[in-house]
């Protein structure tokens, strides 16, 4: 039916870039990052669209180029969506099996997920994700798969990732304006988890943290599933805000002087250290204390931390994170940043690296296109599971065709 | 029934002309137990006041005609009666000082006497106001100049701005009424203290425990206090402190140290009342030191009243605070000014030194060159008008949805709002 139904493209409009990238699932419904585009955004302020125009045309551009380096058309995405009026909860459903012989079916499972989901949101707010957690079978803890097997009362455990709905569709109208169909809108913390984490990690415990531009996302995985989301509207901009501010120089140079000088730590050996900034002439203009410059950004990104560790000290999650905590996003490039964590968070912080995707090694390796690249599996995972459905269909439809057509 | 633990000791000062009626209004039985002693240089005041202790402040310089508006004078005949005034403090466990800054009775002798208060071991909560923005940038500036040597000796400062005051009022009250009503708030936060202090309550607040929260921490405090009837009482009275104009909408909380809370009720005053209004009020100064206390009061029947007195943390904020015309005041002296060098904009690595105790000499010196009246003109220099201090710029963040997390902007670079100095 969709002869490029193998292509998956995953959509990231950041608050510093778009990013686009092309996958292609293999046989084995491994993926292949087979192109990648990617665009100064200049239109996204805290994760969220600010002005349409600009935001439109580095969308174009860098879908262009994800088009032209994979050599395919695209033509749906997977929207990756963030902001701070994200949140995420925990809830759960209940569901009493009223069939004669107590047998869980399908459509008691379809039916106790429904309820979970039913959840009293404001109106302005719609559900990004219901992402099941585990069954209770007569309050029977932890069943994974309850269809088959016997019981009278089947609840389930539900994580719901919901936001506002005009905010959410500001990103999706963009890039229908753009004549791409949206497949499914994702959070952007929960692609990141998907890109890093093996489910191993997902089985001990584990904290991704994605620090972008305008945003921080992060996503607790414990027992193999979700178990806590959240979005702090703080990232690399602020960082760069601060600086612009604390060292009275312009947000542009401040950017650039983040990206040279910038540590999470302070280093003792830049004690007094000095940098001068140049005019386009090479004339000196001003000088920046190094000392200054490191404490600023250290101070904030600290603060980062610390607001993740109160909110998962808050959930009472801390405990369940034995496999530590995983960084990504453009701030995990920031040098000495695990160390920062690691002191806030009191537990090993590894920058994390995409797993089980395969392709373009200069991608895959960058932490700022680990959420585009989480977005493309997501995608995959979707598919893989669509094709399941459709599969099963046809069969069945082949059957009842070969006995139609049965004389 | 147990005997009473012992009540403090307590004197109530009023320092000025507006200390002198503020005091008036106190002294009506709400207070029993308190010492009243009224300070002044103006003779016909301290004539209609009703306290107990009088200290005319005096010399023979002034001509009975007061200070004349200058701190300077009342600061110099302050110091030269130095001896009485630690006199009149002696004794006592707590010294509460009543007085309206930006005078020159008010903003001179407070400083002192809160000096001689402290000297005699006592502890110093000063209770004062700072003048309305019509009244001139020259008694805001011996107001703030006075705040902070204030700040220096005093305990605690609660401090009404009464600037602030004007959101709570409505247009058409006459000059009288709202001079009353800025007096009344500011007697509010005195009664809420002396309440915890002295009544018997559910959660008893030790005087122990007001020391320990506001001794040597020399702060500045904001206060507020609202009341509220009915069912939804305990959700009401918190909505309308985190509305609150004198807390800054609900920011002073969240930028606190150190938080006094006093609850007020009738006989139906529920524990669990008393627990949504804490928790609550927690919730917003997660950083703060609370200390509550509750109390039970028969005439409140079905009401709900709140007292908060919110220590800021002193340092960057503190300083942002400041309204505008807070630039350094250049006096001629041959002693040092206690200002710090304010006008420069970076607040967070200002100190300000103590009111330096006076050797006699320089004491007569002082005096006798206020006497000469000539020094006075070069505080009329012109001088440089500032900018407000109180903007932080949000940069690139100025237009945007600001991020709010618990009462904090976050918009505001960390090293800001923890006051970090950077030097």
């Amino acid at each position: 039916m969709f002869d490029d139904s193998s292509i998956i493209v995953g959509l990231e409009i950041g608050t510093s870039k778009v990013c686009a990238v092309v996958g292609e699932r293999g046989a084995d419904g491994m993926l292949n990052v087979i192109g990648l585009g990617q665009a100064r955004s200049r239109g996204v302020r805290k994760g969220e669209i600010a002005d349409t125009t600009q935001a439109e045309e580095d969308v174009r551009n860098a879908i262009v180029e994800a088009e032209q380096m994979a050599d395919v058309e695209i033509r749906n995405v997977y929207l990756g969506v963030t902001g701070g009026h994200i949140r995420g909860f925990n809830n759960r459903g209940v569901h009493p099996v009223v069939s004669a012989d107590r047998e869980i079916s399908e459509d008691d499972v379809q039916d106790v997920i429904k309820n979970a989901k039913a959840i009293n949101l404001p109106t302005e707010n719609n559900v990004v994700h219901a992402i099941r957690q585990h069954f209770f079978v007569d309050g029977q803890d932890g069943v994974t798969n309850p269809v088959g097997m016997l019981g009278s009362r089947l609840e389930v455990d539900v994580h719901v990732v919901h936001g506002n709905t005009n905010r959410l569709q500001n990103a999706i109208r963009l890039v229908k304006g753009l004549q791409l169909e949206v497949d499914e809108i994702v959070f952007n913390g929960l692609a990141s988890s998907l890109a890093l984490l093996t489910s191993e990690q997902k089985e001990l415990g584990a904290l991704v943290v994605d620090i972008g531009g305008g945003t921080t996302d992060y996503v607790v995985y414990a027992g193999g599933v979700i178990r806590h989301t959240g979005v702090l509207a703080i990232g690399g901009d602020h960082v760069s805000n601060d600086l612009a501010y604390g060292l009275k120089v312009p947000l542009s140079r401040a950017e650039k002087l983040k990206l040279e000088h910038g540590s999470a730590l302070l280093n003792e050996e830049i004690k007094g250290q000095t940098v001068t900034i140049t005019n386009e002439l090479g004339l000196p203009l001003k000088t920046v204390n190094v000392e200054h410059l490191q404490r600023i950004m250290s101070l904030r990104l600290e603060e980062i931390f610390q607001l993740v560790a109160q909110d998962l000290e808050q959930a009472g999650l801390f405990d369940y994170l034995r496999a530590g905590v995983y960084l990504c996003g453009g701030g995990a490039r920031v040098p000495r940043i695990a160390k920062l964590a690691e002191q806030v968070m009191q537990m090993p912080v590894s920058l994390g690296q995409t797993n089980s995707v395969s392709g373009l090694k200069s991608a895959l390796d960058q932490p700022e296109f680990v959420t585009a690249i989480g977005l493309a599996k997501f995608g995959s995972f979707k598919a893989r599971k669509r094709e399941g459905k459709t599969s099963l269909a046809q069969g069945i439809k082949g059957a009842l065709g070969h006995f139609l057509q049965r004389p | 029934m147990l005997e009473p633990a012992r009540m403090p000791a307590a004197k109530i000062f009023g320092v000025g002309n507006a200390g002198v009626s503020l005091l008036e209004a106190i002294n009506n039985g709400d207070f029993a137990g308190a010492g009243f002693a009224v300070v002044n240089t103006d003779a016909a005041s301290l004539a209609a006041s009703s306290a107990a202790l009088k200290i005319h402040l005096e010399t023979k310089l002034l001509r009975g005609l007061g200070t004349g508006g200058d701190p300077e004078r009342g600061r110099a005949i302050a110091e030269e009666q130095f001896a009485t005034l630690k006199t009149a403090c002696e004794g006592m466990d707590v010294i509460f000082i009543v007085a309206g800054l930006g005078g020159g009775a008010g903003s001179g002798i407070t400083p002192v006497l809160a000096r001689a208060a402290k000297e005699t071991g006592a502890l110093v909560l000063a209770f004062v106001t700072l003048p309305f923005a019509c009244e001139g940038n020259r008694r805001q500036q011996q107001a703030q100049q006075s705040l902070e040597q204030l700040k220096s000796v005093a305990d605690g400062v609660i401090c009404l701005p009464c600037q602030k005051t004007f959101k709570l009022i409505d247009e058409n009250t006459s000059v009288l009424d709202t001079f009353r009503i800025t007096g009344d708030l500011l007697v509010e936060g005195l009664r809420g203290v002396w309440r915890l202090l002295t009544r018997p309550g559910l959660i008893q607040i030790h005087f122990a425990d007001l020391c320990a929260l506001v001794r040597d921490r020399h702060s500045e405090s904001a206060f507020a206090s609202v009341e509220a009837s009915g069912p939804a009482r305990s959700r009401e009275v918190v909505e309308k402190l985190l509305n609150h104009p004198l807390l800054d909408e609900g920011r002073a909380l969240a930028e606190s140290d150190a938080v006094l809370v006093s609850l007020m009720g009738g006989k139906d005053l529920t524990m669990a009342e008393v627990g949504r209004v804490m928790e609550q009020i927690s919730r917003h100064c997660e950083h703060a030191q609370v200390i509550m206390g509750a109390a039970v009061d028969e005439a409140f029947k079905a009401r709900l009243s709140v007292t908060v007195i919110v220590a800021k943390q002193t340092g960057a904020i503190a300083a942002a605070e400041l309204p505008a015309g807070a630039a350094s005041l250049t006096t001629a002296g041959d002693f040092a000014e206690p200002m710090g060098s304010r006008g420069s904009g970076r607040s967070m690595a200002r100190c300000v030194p103590p009111v330096q105790s006076l050797t006699p000499e320089q004491r007569e010196q002082m005096v006798a060159r206020h006497g000469n009246g000539r020094s006075r003109k070069v505080v009329a220099k012109m001088r440089q008008a500032q900018l407000p201090l109180a903007i932080i710029s949000k940069g690139r963040f100025d237009k945007s949805e600001p991020t709010i997390h618990k009462g904090e902007d976050l918009d505001i670079p960390t090293y800001i709002r923890r006051g970090v100095a950077l030097n």
